[in-house]
């Protein structure tokens, strides 16, 4: 399984194809539905995000709180579309790539091609063993939405397929 | 008459709560291994060994099968002739999540407003409470912790008598290709068929916690239960979406008297964590 290391450079992500399956190392963040409107509403009124959105990974993810002595909880994706009507305009100012579960819409599709972004797709229910995969977690964002605040993951060998490749092509197409 | 207090009402709530985010049901873990057996593409097999090592990893480690631990739904069967004490029925089942919720470190997916402020009740209740008056003395507990991939790609449909049959087996069929990989499939179907509009939605829910290889009572019934199963396996969504033949575990119907003028469908979809326990007192 090919390795790749996030956040994820334009070069690299012109390299991943639909349908391959890679291990994600490195800095990812979480965000889902309350997070996304928060974001969104950051950038109409022009104030600084919580991270550089800069080639980086955001992961729909609302975890389980995490036990004591243990570094992370159970932490598999969230439905991506829920997500969709935030999506391009945080491609547009950067983001590099998502990693969910289901469908994207034509309009994320387009925004992916535009921006050379790429969508993962990590396999949902599996939560357990995608939680293993977080060796750090810190709360960066939002601390008042729980489950649902923006965490910064460092991650290692987290395995994703390729949903929707920078060409716009869908494993869901196939 | 019979006295049962609530607190043996809370302590049963707590501890299926907290034990069915952690393990699955034996049926449900079966058909796994059955469909990862029949699966021929490493990609679809793939994803159900992954599935089925992370149910070892949640199980041996203690960590929730899925991070969505669910909205607790409870279904109280109570006999005619209980009467209980020492308490309120309702703060006793509440107060049974909230400790599980709290206690075993599961994700709290509940927000006190659905439309407004959607602010986070920060214990997982309000729980939804079914009670159903019965004969007897006994006391019958079930719950279920429903996850929400799954649970918004249900639909319900109020089906014209004419549509028959075929109309079920259409209205099923598009449901389940619908919902496709945002359902987290292998999914297990719940269909309710008559009543009212919401009674059928009860229903379809109702037939998610009947065990998988029990089909239907009525042959009918059973047949279309079969044939349903089978011929959304042949959708092709797969593990995950990820194409493949195991989409589906199981189709269970349950069935209701309904209006001359009607037939309702409801479709409950639950994904592969199909978390459900029962105790009788």
């Amino acid at each position: 399984m090919r390795k790749i290391q996030c956040p994820i450079t334009e070069e690299v992500r012109r390299t991943l194809k639909m349908g391959e399956q890679v291990a994600l190392s490195g800095v990812i963040y979480t965000a889902r539905d309350a997070a996304h409107k928060r974001l969104s509403e950051m950038i109409r009124k022009k104030e600084p995000l919580p991270f550089d959105l800069k080639d980086a990974v955001i992961y729909y993810v609302g975890p389980t709180q995490t036990p004591p002595n243990a570094v992370f909880g159970s932490a598999g994706p969230t439905t991506s579309s829920r997500m969709d009507s935030y999506t391009p305009e945080l491609l547009d100012l950067g983001l590099g790539a998502m990693i969910g579960k289901g469908y994207r819409s034509p309009a994320v599709k387009e925004a992916i091609c535009r921006n050379h972004a790429v969508y993962f797709v990590a396999l949902g229910g599996a939560g357990a063993y995608l939680g293993q995969c977080v060796v750090k977690a810190e709360c960066i964002a939002f601390e008042d939405l729980e489950s649902e605040a923006i965490r910064r993951l460092e991650v290692v060998d987290l395995p994703v397929f390729v949903g929707i490749d920078c060409c716009g092509q869908d494993i869901y197409d196939e | 008459m019979r006295e049962i207090s609530v607190e043996k009402i809370r302590e049963a709530v707590e501890k299926m709560c907290g034990e069915i985010a952690f393990v699955y049901p034996k049926d449900v873990l079966q058909r796994l291994e059955k469909g990862a057996q029949r699966e021929d593409t490493p990609r679809a097999q793939g994803a159900l060994q992954i599935l089925l090592k992370n149910a070892e990893i949640a199980r041996d480690k203690h960590i929730p099968i899925c991070q969505d631990t669910g909205m607790a739904v409870v279904w109280l069967k109570i006999g005619q002739e209980v009467h209980f004490v020492e308490g309120s029925l309702q703060e006793a089942i509440q107060e049974g999540v909230r400790q599980a919720y709290r206690n075993q470190y599961l994700r709290n997916s509940v927000v006190d407003d659905p439309l407004f402020e959607r602010k986070n009740t920060s214990d997982n209740t309000p729980a939804v409470i079914y009670t159903e008056i019965v004969d007897g003395d006994r006391v019958e507990i079930e719950v279920a912790a429903k996850g929400f991939g799954s649970e918004n790609m249900s639909r319900i449909q109020m089906c014209k008598p004419a549509q028959g049959r075929q109309g079920v087996v259409d209205f099923v069929l598009e449901t389940i290709r619908l919902a496709g990989p945002n359902a987290c499939p292998p999914m297990v179907v719940g269909v309710g068929i008559g009543g009212t509009f919401d009674y059928a939605a009860v229903l379809a829910k109702k037939a998610l916690l009947r065990p998988l290889d029990q089909r239907h009572a009525i042959e009918e019934y059973a047949r279309l239960e079969e044939e349903l199963l089978e011929r959304a396996n042949q959708l092709n969504i797969g593990p995950l979406g990820l194409k493949g033949k195991c989409s589906v575990l199981a189709v269970n119907i349950e069935h209701f008297p309904t209006h001359i003028a009607g037939m309702p469908v409801a479709v409950n979809i639950n994904c592969h964590v199909l978390r459900h326990d029962k105790v009788v007192l």
